[in-house]
């Protein structure tokens, strides 16, 4: 049986009533004995018998055609074949659910995959890559955005009149920020191992939304998506890389079909680099027109990004600037410059990770210009309803965030630029606000319940270190009235009931929902046993207790009982606006002699609904606090102007934050429920830490030495000669 | 190219190309994937093993070098059921989220613990002569060749600092 539910309307607080208490706890992650002793397996780690090993081939010219010189290898040691059909472009876009561009013989960036090449051994293939000949006939093509001949205009509003607004306002802001583009670089490099059995093809792969990625494979391959099963229990981080089906998914796949034996393709980390996505640089103007009390009249946000031609995706710079603050007069302009540079995409948090840096730092530099707190300027200019739309918001603390944050970290200890030095460091704060639009997915999850006070939950869900194989035995635990060490989940297996998938910050709330759904099903059969209305069921370390009745599981059933939870979206989506919300403080110490920047604590006040796992939560929220610290200090991918490759592939050269870069972060969650989002009041929190925590830090940098940076990443250069 | 190796403390011979990294030649050739590959190249750390007792980016190491030598892997620190102290406190403090550099974490910081004891300085060290204070700046100058893209930084840090003591904390090793 389906316990079925479309989100049309508030629901129960269920959650509230259960009273187990293994939701909401700290819970350690089950799977934690595994991933701590070198037992979890992700898809490198799996081996077939016979198997060969692949190794992509990237393009050495930006744009053109070319051909594949078998015979300058076919002689090496080890070699079995190399393979261009049905070479993917670029990873396909999260939730594309078909193929990705496929070019043929065809050159669009460099460093795109253009072959495959397999062999015995690892090294061997490596090798064969290497030296494998491939002629070109290279073509000149944009690769500066800025310079871009091909340039996608929209604008997605204009609300009012905001030329007019900025000549009547008592204050304005009109600043340009850039940002330089990003890498996922998830630990884990993409990998895959594709074995045939006839026409069945089971991919072991590192991926984040498996049903979507069953479809992408297929049609890629052209090959029917029932004969596919992905396989991802275990996968090494994501952050968007891993949405949608990558290069060497459709490498390992054709290879394996042509040699007849299984074939296992890993991505260097260079091919991460380039294959997959990039998070798109971003130029931004944000313009803010203010009345005498700080108060917003207009608000402008205007963005300049790229991507290669007929790639859909584009950052959605605006998604937070559209809802946060008010003001009647509004514009924002969107212009994508289609360049041959590797594909842009999803990256942690697409379009608040960068477009919020600009917001938050214009809403610091309007403070003040207009003299009043950032924090007041924040607090009012917080809108009664959608300034565009006319909805209601559902939950929403974010004055509270910002309120109970300032007094947690002390924000009445501020002082102005230069007003506080410690021997050769000035010392300042800053903060930003945090919104993230939240999602509910369609998602299937089964829950069975066996006699013995165990249960199972199934779902092709993924774990891609969110916590999801904790929280999802939680919300059985809870429903089901059992410990959640009773409960086992398996993930990561498209023959299980499809899941939302990982990404958007939705899983923890779609499949969770779907699991709760599935539970609620078992709890109303155990009512009917017990002689109960459901709502007095009350289930609890495997008693039931309803109608004047309490008796241990065991005695109602007879046997297990397995029922499928399945959530949909409805009309508490349109009809509401949904979001997390959050402030973020930082305090830094910025070296006057050489602009050097040291993060000395931070504090993220969050609102996301009920928080399912503090430990877990928290721990997200630890990682887009640090990931802003990345973006405000120091990522960025720097493209070569004459070929537009990427010149700093490698993790030596793309500096992502280490151990020393971070310090004591602090976490508290601000207690929530909403009603609107799904049937367990919670929000999704994995990109919310990140949205404006990089704000936080450039605003602090500003309150310590009066130097604004405004383009991304803050690096000494860009502050010491302002000094 | 045959070679043989005491594996947490088993002897184990094997047959490698002398381009096969003791990295690989764990992982593929001896199915031990505990050690894990995030860039090939020395630039993160998941790869981290204890050889002789140091740490090395196995990555970096081609296994033909190391004949004879005593390798130590996560797979040697515990298992489920009889984890190590520094694994106990990783799951408690939730040193990690996607697991893949774990298991490079918690060998590095076996092996910093050791490190430290034996009066090492770093650079993070006031005094080069005198023996450091267990600090989390020590803590994470010395765990910075370690990267967490997941940024689990905190949650490691509070892990070491926790389980430092049960590991041999300021316990001198005569074979220094
Ligand atoms: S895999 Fe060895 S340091 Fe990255
Ligand atoms: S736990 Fe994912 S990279 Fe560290």
């Amino acid at each position: 049986m389906t316990e079925h539910l479309k989100m049309d309307e508030v629901q129960p607080r269920l959650l509230d009533e259960t009273g187990q208490g293994a939701i909401t706890r700290p819970m350690d992650r089950p799977e934690g004995p595994l991933k701590v002793s070198g037992r979890a397996t992700y898809a490198a780690e799996y081996k077939a018998a016979n198997m060969a090993f692949g190794v992509m081939v990237r393009a050495g010219i930006t744009k053109g055609g070319y051909s594949i010189d078998e015979s300058s290898v076919k002689d090496m040691d080890g070699f079995l074949g190399v393979w261009t059909d049905h070479m993917i472009r670029n990873s396909a876009q999260g939730m594309m659910d078909t193929n990705p561009v496929q070019l043929g013989q065809r050159v669009q960036y460099l460093g795109q995959p253009i072959a495959v090449v397999a062999a015995e051994t690892f090294e061997q293939a490596r090798h064969i890559a290497n030296r494998l000949k491939v002629d070109y006939s290279p073509e000149d093509g944009d690769v500066d955005p800025e310079t871009a001949s091909q340039v996608d205009q929209s604008v997605a509003l204009d609300q009012g009149d905001l030329e007019q607004a900025m000549k009547d306002a008592e204050f304005t802001v009109d600043s340009t920020y850039t940002t330089k583009p990003h890498n996922s670089a998830p630990m884990e490099p993409h990998a895959s191992l594709a074995e045939w059995d006839g026409e069945k093809l089971t991919l072991h792969g590192s991926y984040q939304m498996l049903k979507y990625n069953k479809n992408e494979l297929a049609d890629s391959l052209d090959m029917d998506a029932d004969d596919i099963r992905i396989l991802a229990p275990y996968v090494g981080g994501g952050f968007g890389s891993k949405l949608g089906i990558a290069a060497e998914a459709v490498g390992a796949a054709v290879a394996a079909k042509a040699l007849k034996r299984p074939v296992r393709v890993v991505m260097s980390r260079q091919n991460v680099f380039e294959m997959v996505v990039r998070r798109t640089e971003t130029r931004q103007r944000v313009r803010l027109a203010a009345d005498k009390d700080g108060r917003l009249t207009g608000l402008g946000h205007d963005n300049r990004q790229s991507n290669l031609p007929d790639e859909g995706f584009s950052e959605p710079v605006t998604l937070a600037t559209h809802f946060l603050y008010g003001g009647e007069n509004r514009r924002y302009e969107q212009e994508v410059a289609r360049v041959h540079r590797m594909a842009a995409g999803s990256v942690r948090a697409p379009g608040e990770a960068v477009g919020m840096l600009a917001l938050e730092n214009a809403m610091d530099e309007l403070a003040e210009t207009v003299g009043i707190d950032p924090i007041d300027l924040r607090v009012r200019n917080i809108p009664e309803i959608h300034p565009e739309s006319g909805k209601q918001y559902s939950s929403r603390s974010l004055a509270q965030c910002l309120k109970e944050g300032a007094a947690s970290f002390g924000w009445d200890q501020r002082k102005g630029p230069k007003e506080r030095r410690e021997g050769e460091w000035y010392v300042g704060m800053g903060v930003a606000a945090a919104a993230r639009t939240n999602i509910l997915m369609e998602s299937k999850a089964r829950v069975t319940l066996n006699p013995d006070g165990t249960a199972l939950v199934e779902t092709d869900m993924t774990d891609i270190g969110t916590g999801t194989y904790a929280i999802l035995g939680q919300i059985a635990a809870e429903m089901l009235g059992l410990d959640p060490s009773k409960v086992t989940v398996d993930l990561g297996d498209t023959d299980l009931p499809a899941g939302s998938g990982s990404g958007g910050s939705w899983g923890a709330a779609s499949a969770g929902s779907s699991v709760f759904l599935g539970a609620k099903a078992i709890r109303a059969k155990l009512a009917e046993r017990l002689g109960c209305e459901p709502s007095a069921l009350r289930l609890q370390d495997g008693m039931a207790t309803g109608g004047n009745n309490r008796r241990p599981l065991a005695e109602l059933m007879e046997g297990p009982i397995a029922e499928e939870g399945h959530i949909e979206p409805g009309d508490m989506s349109d009809e509401m606006q949904q979001a997390g919300y959050g402030a973020h403080f930082a305090e830094v110490a910025v070296n006057s002699v050489t602009g050097e920047v040291r993060v000395r604590r931070t504090l993220s006040a969050m609102a996301a609904g009920r928080i399912l796992n503090e430990k877990t939560a928290a721990s997200q929220v630890h990682g887009g606090m640090i990931w802003g610290i990345g973006t405000a200090l120091h990522e960025a991918i720097e493209h070569d102007p004459r070929t537009g490759h990427v010149v700093n592939n490698d993790l030596a050269e793309y500096h992502v934050p280490v151990h020393l870069d971070v310090p004591q972060l602090d976490v508290m969650f601000i207690e929530e429920r909403d009603d609107h989002a799904n049937p367990m009041q919670v929000k999704g929190i994995g990109e919310l830490g990140l949205a404006g925590a990089g704000a936080a830090v450039t605003n602090a940098i500003y309150n310590a030495c009066g130097v604004r940076v405004r383009d991304y990443p803050a690096t000494p250069d860009r502050i010491f000669p302002h000094l | 190219m045959k070679i043989t190796l005491s594996v947490n403390g088993e002897e184990r011979s094997l047959d490698v190309d002398p381009r096969t990294t003791l990295l690989d030649a764990l992982r593929d050739h001896l199915d031990m994937t505990g050690s894990k590959k995030g860039c090939d190249h020395g630039q993160c750390g998941a790869c981290t093993m204890l050889v002789n007792g140091r740490r090395i980016n196995s990555c970096l190491a081609l296994a033909v070098m190391h004949e004879g030598d005593e390798v130590t892997t996560i797979e040697g620190l515990g298992e489920p059921g009889a984890l190590s102290p520094l694994q106990k406190a990783f799951v408690r403090h939730d040193g990690y989220q996607c697991g893949y550099c774990t298991p490079g974490q918690i060998v590095s910081a076996k092996a910093m613990i050791a490190e430290f004891s034996n009066g090492w300085p770093s650079y993070v060290s006031d005094d080069l002569e005198a023996a450091p204070d267990f600090s989390e700046a020590e803590i994470k100058e010395r765990m910075s060749g370690n990267l967490c893209r997941c940024s689990a930084y905190p949650g490691i840090c509070a892990a070491i600092k926790d389980a430092a003591p049960e590991e041999g904390l300021n316990e001198r090793e005569a074979a220094e």
